[in-house]
């Protein structure tokens, strides 16, 4: 397997030579990989649902509240300045990884979901009308599906969908049609969290804009794993979650365009978002604050921004370069167990997604056979998907993810699960 | 209790799931899902002289739900009403007889809870009572 460069060395492609740190030596800076489950090492598998957490991030966190734990933006005293410069900090780290312009344009939310919901509230309100066209696409998670259909219902605007094929690859002709009908936004994920389908949101979003429609990317799934690049994408609106990249829980990111951002009303009130209050009116606070009510999460926020070092040290090449690798394992030891499929695109479209079933075992006995056999966490279910679900036909699938700290004996242990777990249902 | 869901006897009721099927005429019906994982459960019974006197279910989820629910209609056949009413998550637990952690309940339950609906919705039994999410 690929290690990894310890230094961020962006300019150079030979890392495989330059190995420091291989995946066995990371999986020690994360204190629950040591722990047993029903008396057996953990084999994480679940890294799509939320990724484990390095003892950077963790302390991070804890030395927030040790040293400095004020609240932001309103103490003139040393700790509340502290927390306040970390808090920005974080926030100027978040632009760079993803290379947005300014770091005004990184508005700190609780989740994907919330970020999503956001836009939906604020610039959906603001511009989709009724008989206005939303366009998103089969494979959305359930957070970026229902924020439309709630913006559909309050305002009588239109939604349509980009089918996918049989492999999960999205129907890009069908695409072009409905582009002909002049949509106001396409709603999109990059990277499948069930089929793990690396969408081509480069092309996806150029189209859209060609036919006069901004773009949302769900990047949820891609931030984590692979190198994003905001103005590369040309996204309008771009929106991730700190717990699937190392970070904690309760932060989430809205990218946006600043000349967006700023038209846009703000989503909720409070303290913080505002300039001037009376009774009656009020003015609102500059990017990013105008769209932060209340008390920020201050603490999950400098912790995203630890997430951001360790995984700049790491290189975010690196790091996609291994999951290839994990998954072109994982696809191949999958294959040998009979009576087992997989969903989704071949390797060179997918991200660290894997989802199969097994016979006719339902996924949560598969699930729970796994965990108690061979100690793996795997996600069994229809992964707030259900539209894609129904697309294949299948009420639940069981599905593994891959990480930075994902080794090929983890691979190993899901297989010998599932070889035991063939054994108990006896197919 | 073990935590071994898998057991032969689970199993043999997830194969060969007792009372399996649907009922020309029952006089107390009810279906639902389990959201998490898409477990599917319909009950038909049939009610005469106070006791139950067919039960039929359908449905289609992990052994866990299957099994539980094959058992359940083993426990009530020929059961009065009064008893049925009285059915309750330990009983369930019983009849599996291993320890269900707190993600599975919901499978276990199911045809509980689909159970004491019919009886609801056909005026046997007081509706609510059994159809409440557990704190824990």
């Amino acid at each position: 397997m690929v290690a990894f460069e310890n230094r961020p060395n962006p300019g150079r492609t030979e890392t495989v030579q330059s190995v420091i740190r291989s995946a066995e030596e990371i999986r020690l800076d994360f204190p629950i990989l040591a722990r047993q489950v029903h008396g057996k090492p953990l084999v994480y598998l679940d890294s799509g649902a939320s990724s484990q957490k390095p003892h950077a991030v963790i302390e991070t966190m804890t030395e927030y509240y040790h040293m400095y734990n004020a609240n932001v933006h309103r103490g003139v005293y040393e700790i509340s300045e502290e927390a306040t410069a970390r808090m920005e900090k974080a926030r100027v780290k978040v632009a760079r990884f993803i290379n947005a312009r300014h770091s005004k344009q990184v508005i700190f939310t609780r989740n994907t979901s919330e970020s999503i919901n956001l836009v939906a509230y604020s610039w959906g309100g603001a511009n989709i009308h009724a008989g206005d066209l939303i366009i998103a696409t089969e494979i959305e998670h359930h957070s970026n599906l229902v924020p439309w259909q709630l913006l559909a219902q309050r305002t009588g605007a239109r939604l349509e969908f980009i089918p996918v094929d049989d492999d999960g690859m999205l129907r890009m002709d069908v695409y072009a049609q409905l582009l002909e009908q002049k949509p106001k936004l396409v709603a999109f994920t990059q990277v499948s969290n069930v089929l793990g389908t690396i969408t081509p949101a480069k092309e996806i979003i150029a189209q859209a804009h060609a036919a006069g429609a901004l773009t949302l990317v769900d990047a949820a799934q891609s931030v984590p794993h692979i190198p994003v690049d905001v103005q590369g994408l040309d996204a309008d609106f771009l929106c991730f979650s700190s717990h699937k990249m190392l970070g904690p829980t309760g932060i989430g990111v809205l990218y946006g365009k600043r000349d967006l951002l700023e038209a846009m009303p703000p989503f909720m009130g409070g303290g913080d978002m505002i300039r001037t209050v009376h009774l009656r009116e009020s003015t609102w606070n500059d990017l990013p604050w105008k769209f932060e009510a209340g008390t920020p999460a201050i603490a999950e926020a400098i912790g995203l921004g630890a997430a951001i070092d360790y995984l700049n040290e790491l290189g975010m090449q690196n790091i996609a370069q291994h999951e290839r690798e994990i998954t072109a394992y994982a696809l191949e030891q999958l294959q040998t167990i009979p009576g087992l499929t997989i969903y989704g695109p071949p390797l060179e479209q997918r991200g660290g997604v894997i989802s199969f079933t097994l016979g006719d075992i339902h996924p949560h006995d598969l699930a729970s056979i796994l965990d108690q056999e061979a100690g793996v966490a795997i996600r069994a279910g229809h992964h707030c998907a259900q539209p894609l679900m129904e697309r294949y036909g299948l009420a639940a699938t069981a599905r593994a993810t891959f990480y930075i700290y994902t080794t090929p004996s983890d691979i190993d242990a899901l297989v010998q699960g599932l070889h035991k777990a063939i054994e108990i249902f006896g197919f | 209790m073990s935590m071994d869901y898998y057991r032969e006897y689970i199993l043999d009721h997830y194969r060969n799931p007792r009372n399996y099927g649907t009922l020309e005429n029952p006089n107390a019906h009810a279906e639902d899902s389990n959201p998490l994982c898409g477990d599917q459960l319909a009950i038909d019974l049939l009610v005469e002289g106070g006791r139950v006197a067919e039960v039929r279910f359908k449905g289609r989820g992990c052994a866990i739900s299957q099994a539980s629910a094959s058992m359940l209609s083993e426990m009530i056949e020929g059961k009065t009403v009064d008893e049925v009413v009285q059915l309750g998550k330990d009983d369930v637990l019983d009849a599996l007889g291993i320890s269900i952690s707190p993600a599975r309940t919901k499978c276990a339950f199911l045809s509980l809870r689909v159970l004491h609906r019919s009886l609801a919705l056909a005026g046997l039994e007081k509706p609510g009572d059994h159809d409440e999410a557990d704190d824990e």
